[in-house]
């Protein structure tokens, strides 16, 4: 009977070993640990044992069955982790092909230069300013120095709606309008942006309709260390910390002095290409100290406060930093143009 | 302003000073210098030659065979096709082995069988423009004056070994539009002296007092007359050397009594005009406002009609000029002149201005007079004329000038303390610094303690008050020397306002839901301007629009985006939308300025979702930009306020609009664009949106506040419905909300069936309603409770039943 046993134990692990799949080690179980199996068979058999012999047998089935238990247990796993992989296996994927687009937009490329100037300022302590496009004369001009009749208005020839309304031919009328409001004190720390309209015919490099940004600070003792300071951090910001900046004298109705400033080419790195006609320099923004006239109109005293300003086209900005060769892309809202813009930018 | 490199050496010393150098110099301290032109550029090997015989060429009716002595051993022969050449003429050779501008290299060659060994220039071969060269000139060779020695450099004869600086002069700066004005600057710059040009008048014993008498009326207008009479004039063409100045300037040569009035412009900056005085036909001269309707005939033979508003010369009677701008016909300098009117003046810019906007004629002397002559220069730029004249017109000048002044000039008187120009401008200058760049400018000081007191030249009309001086002080000092700070004192928050905020969460969000930027013209045409307006205002058109498609403000913005979404299609991108946001204007009547509404406008067209392999296309509907909306109105905290109500609208599908309330009150609309408007734009199915965003972004919005997480489980139960076709499903969830009171959390729509299946006129309507109870789990009785009520009001309110 000990044979009998040992011997199913040999051919069961036999069997359950060669098993190929679940259902083959089903049967082998059922097979023999069942009610007719053999080893049911050989405990019905114990019966006839003396009782010494009985626990002693009984102690030897146990071992047995629990040794196939175990044998089936491995087993049984063993082959479901093989029946896993091998329905893992049968569903993979090309993970070349491309993923479910997703919709996303995106500045327009004169939003995304001036959002970035407006946060550059504001980290500095400026608040936005605006104000309306179709501004009296009174604002556009003679507060800021420009009275009727002043060969200056020539520069910029003007939509007029009637006699004392027209189109902003620049957003300095916000500085104006915000001067006024702060009645005569200080600080005042503004960047104005918005559309601005002269009477150009649209080509490459002119547009009846485009964006100013402009910058006003009053307070007591603003020198023109401070703007020149002032426009070097936005120059370094906006086109990088290996520029360099100079000013030059300039001439503008609503500041005096007045200069204009300069940024060191990228292109040739100061040595003279085309993109800065050999210069070395390319012409960025106007700006000066706020003129006495535009100070005392708004209300301010010139005795006790100074100011600088400044003024600069996002277009031209945006031209030069992102290469762009023709200010009519901005308006004609080209999806190859605008889809260009979409990513961050480092 | 051209300015003449050789030229400015007349009166400054540019030693050791090259053209390219001194631009960067003039540009840095305060005037661009835009361009500098080196005339002989690109030119090689032209000599003067003697045209020592011309024949026909034997076999060509238009050329000439000539022999040319250039200096060498013997005459070559060179084959001319212009029409002036003669023998004894002395002309520019261009010889075999010569450049001219263009790379264009001179060969030997054979014309119709004859050898040429060269070329006879034109002024234009040799780069200059047609429009300076002088007439008798302009269609052939060029010849030089008799004293010209043949076999030398051609090109220096005609003052081309030049470089021409292009001045680009800001309005403040009229100073220098003249050599003078800008050898004062020069001089500044370097700190050299200026040498002033020679006037050494011999007068006749004769007066000119006793030829002509001059009146002014308009005083106001020509507050200096000066007149000079100059007698025997010969007229002839002028010295090459000062035909070549005023060509390298921009000026064509006439004669000589001409160019010196030209010479003198440019020189001193002060327009003169020379009268033939024997066809005046008077001897006076009366400056006055022309007469309304009044007539002359301009030097260019063009009849002008007069207005009130433009100061003439008359001789009494008629006007033999247009004050400032263009001489007369009929008093106009020729060949048969003998005794010159010299008219040196100073008129105001104001008239002259007039005069020549309203007649389209802008000259070298108007736009000197407009922006202000120096009145000290109006005598001597006078004189000067009148001793260039004596010397190379033979004249006669009369004694003395017959004057009409009432002219009062005071020079500006500045003071300033050191304190302030150190303030401005963040320096710490010393006295001694501020003294020698007002002496380098030649302006005279007088220091008193702190105190700077500079008086004036009136050549630099531009200085009158402190901060004018400071720049003088900032641009030659340099602001390269300038330091960098960072304005001091108080400090200010800087951050955007609420409004602000807010539209650029708007921006974010439409770009996150697929939408692009766009930017368009806030102009239109007349036939655009209402369409899909929102509001009932008029529009605003401009006074003197450039073109008829930009002639009036926009009451809308879809329109753009229409044209925005047609000029895509129309290059294969037809699928994407768009957005912008910005002002509409309303006309407003009774106040000063228009009213400026910032809309939002959004258009969507054809493919929304699309995933190509996975055969995805799901094109654009109503829904989709719907969805957008309520998203972004969810995003602002609005939703609760807004309510879509079915509406009509031109140029809109009739049904599939709606128009955005919010709390009741219309602030948009959004739907499908007409499908006959699709077709003229050439588009596919098309969606858009307006609204005022200023509404949205005004309407007042609750504080965030967290609300408890439910701890106990909520009870959903679905009902599907049959309802009227034409009952909303806002209006059922409007009735279904009300019915379920406290306890109904949310309802949602989950399916919709107009099919077949139905009966006429009816539709299935499926909701999602879900109950919740903060404080307990809900039983089911309790929930049929309040479900019992919400069919109960179904039924009742919109006979909408449950489907059986």
């Amino acid at each position: 009977m000990q044979e009998r046993l040992q011997e199913l134990q040999t051919e069961v692990l036999q069997k359950i070993e060669q098993s190929e799949n679940l259902k083959e080690l089903n049967e082998v179980r059922v097979a023999y640990l069942g009610k007719k199996g053999p080893i049911t068979e050989v405990l019905r058999g114990m019966g006839k044992l003396s009782a010494e012999e009985r626990p002693k047998m009984g102690a030897l089935v146990n071992e047995v069955r629990e040794a196939i238990s175990v044998k089936l247990e491995e087993k049984q796993k063993e082959l479901e982790e093989a029946e896993v992989l091998e329905k893992l296996a049968s569903e993979t994927i090309d993970v070349t092909l491309p993923g479910r687009p997703v919709k996303a937009g995106s500045h327009h490329p004169l939003t995304k230069i001036i959002e970035e100037i407006e946060d550059l300022f504001i980290g500095m302590g400026y608040q936005v300013a605006e104000g309306p496009e179709v501004e009296k004369d009174y604002y556009n001009f003679e507060a800021l120095n420009l009275p009727k009749g002043h060969p200056a208005r020539d520069m910029q020839d003007s939509f007029y709606i009637s006699e004392e309304i027209l189109l902003r031919t620049h957003t300095s009328p916000v500085q104006a309008r915000t001067m006024e409001k702060h009645q005569g004190k200080g600080p005042v720390k503004i960047i104005c942006p918005g559309k601005v309209y002269r009477r150009d015919n649209d080509d490459a490099t002119h547009s009846h309709q485009f964006m100013q940004i402009e910058g006003l600070v009053i307070d007591e003792n603003i020198r023109m260390s401070d703007l020149k300071g002032t426009l070097e951090v936005f120059a370094k910001k906006i086109f990088g910390e290996d520029r360099e900046i100079r000013l030059r004298p300039s001439f503008f109705p609503f500041t005096e002095p007045s200069v204009e400033m300069d940024i060191s080419c990228k292109i040739c790195g100061g040595k003279g290409c085309s993109v800065c006609k050999g210069t070395g320099w390319i012409e960025i923004l106007g700006a000066g100290m706020v003129h006495p006239n535009v100070l005392e109109m708004a209300g301010f005293d010139s005795k006790k406060y100074t100011g600088f300003a400044f003024g600069m086209g996002p277009e031209r900005i945006a031209m030069l930093k992102y290469g762009i060769d023709d200010i009519r892309h901005f308006y004609t809202n080209d999806v190859r143009f605008l889809t260009q813009f979409s990513r961050h930018e480092e | 302003m051209f300015v003449s490199y050789k030229w400015l050496q007349d009166y400054v010393d540019l030693s050791g000073i090259t053209p390219e150098e001194l631009a960067e110099k003039i540009t840095k301290s305060g005037i661009e210098v835009e361009g500098v032109e080196t005339l002989n550029e690109g030119i090689k090997g032209v000599v003067i030659g003697y045209v020592v015989q011309r024949e026909q060429h034997p076999n060509a009716d238009k050329l000439n065979k000539c022999l040319v002595d250039v200096g060498e051993e013997a005459p070559i022969q060179i084959i001319c096709g212009a029409p002036n050449v003669a023998q004894g003429q002395k002309v520019a050779v261009a010889k075999v082995g010569a450049v001219l501008p263009g790379n264009f290299k001179i060969k030997r060659a054979k014309l119709r069988g004859e050898e040429s060994n060269g070329m006879i220039c034109s002024l234009q071969e040799l780069g200059m423009e047609g429009k300076i060269v002088p007439k008798e000139y302009a269609e052939g060779i060029f010849v030089f004056p008799g004293d010209a020695e043949v076999g030398t450099d051609a090109i220096g004869a005609l003052n081309r070994d030049d470089s021409i600086l292009e001045l680009g002069l800001t309005p403040n700066r009229s100073d220098c539009l003249s050599m003078l004005g800008v050898a004062y600057e020069v001089a500044a710059i370097l700190g050299r002296e200026v040498k002033l040009p020679e006037v050494r008048l011999e007068s006749s014993s004769e007066m000119a007092s006793d030829y002509i008498d001059i009146k002014v009326e308009a005083k106001e207008d020509n507050p200096l007359y000066v007149a000079k009479v100059i007698r025997n004039v010969k007229i002839a063409p002028s010295p090459l050397w000062m035909q070549t100045r005023l060509m390298a300037a921009g000026i064509r040569p006439h004669n000589n009594v001409v160019d010196i009035t030209n010479y003198i412009l440019l020189e001193y900056g002060q327009p003169l005009h020379a009268f033939d005085y024997d066809r005046l036909g008077s001897k006076e001269i009366v400056v006055r406002r022309a007469t309304e309707g009044e007539t002359m005939v301009t030097l260019d033979d063009v009849k002008r009609t007069l207005s009130a508003d433009h100061l003439v010369i008359s001789n009494g009677k008629e006007p033999v000029a247009l004050a400032g701008v263009m001489g007369g016909a009929n008093s106009e300098v020729s060949s048969e002149t003998t005794t010159v009117l010299l008219e040196s003046a100073y008129f105001s810019g104001a008239a002259v201005r007039k005069a020549s906007k309203d007649h389209g004629l802008r000259s070298e002397a108007s736009a000197r007079f407009e922006k202000g002559v120096d009145p000290n220069r109006v005598r001597v730029s006078g004189d000067r004329a009148a001793y260039l004249m004596a010397k190379y017109a033979d004249g006669e000048v009369l004694g003395g000038s017959v004057e009409a002044d009432t002219l009062t000039v005071e020079p500006a008187v500045v003071s300033i303390t050191l304190e302030k120009i150190n303030r401005v401008l963040g320096t710490e200058l010393s006295m001694n610094v501020i003294e020698d760049i007002f002496s380098r400018l030649q302006f005279d000081t007088n220091t008193e303690e702190d105190t700077i007191t500079v008086t004036v030249p009136t050549r630099r009309g531009d200085i009158r008050i402190e901060e004018d001086l400071i720049e003088e002080v900032a641009r030659l000092y340099g602001y390269d020397n300038i330091p960098k700070t960072l304005p001091e004192g108080s400090s200010t928050p800087g951050h955007l306002t609420g409004y602000q905020q807010k539209r650029r969460v708007v921006r974010h969000f439409l770009e996150g839901a697929g939408l692009y930027q766009a930017v368009t013209y806030s102009l239109t045409s007349e036939e655009r301007v209402a369409q899909y307006a929102l509001e009932n205002g008029e529009a605003i058109r401009l006074a003197m629009p450039m073109s008829e498609d930009r002639s009036m403000l926009r009451l809308s913005i879809v329109p753009q985006l229409l044209e925005v979404l047609k000029y895509n299609s129309a290059r294969q991108n037809e699928n994407f939308g768009v957005y912008e946001t910005g002002a509409v204007f309303l006309a407003n009547k009774g106040v000063e300025l228009p009213e400026e509404r910032e809309h939002l406008a959004a258009a969507i067209t054809g493919v929304w979702h699309s995933h190509s392999w996975q055969g995805e296309k799901k094109p654009v509907d109503f829904y989709v930009l719907k969805g957008i909306l309520e998203g972004l109105f969810n995003k602002l905290g609005v939703s609760s306020q807004i309510n879509y109500v079915q509406a009509k609208m031109d140029g809109m599908h009739p049904g599939r609009t709606a128009e955005i309330l919010l709390n009741g009150a219309k602030i948009g609309f959004v739907g499908q664009v007409h499908p006959t408007v699709q077709k003229n734009f050439d588009l596919k199915d098309t969606f858009v949106f307006e609204l005022s965003l200023k509404a949205v972004l005004e309407a007042s919005v609750e504080p965030l506040h967290y609300n408890a997480i439910p701890r106990f489980p909520s009870i959903t139960r679905d009902i599907a419905l049959v309802a009227e076709k034409e009952t909303a499903s806002g209006q059922l969830k409007e009735i279904i909300a009300e019915a379920g009171g406290k306890l109904l959390k949310d309802v949602q729509v989950f399916d919709l069936y107009e099919g077949d299946r139905m009966e006429a006129g009816k539709k299935s309507i499926a909701f999602s309603l879900k109950y919740e109870d903060p404080e307990k789990t809900l039983t089911d009785e309790e929930v049929t409770k309040v479900h019992e009520k919400v069919l109960e009001a179904l039924k009742e309110k919109a006979r909408a039943v449950l489907r059986g």
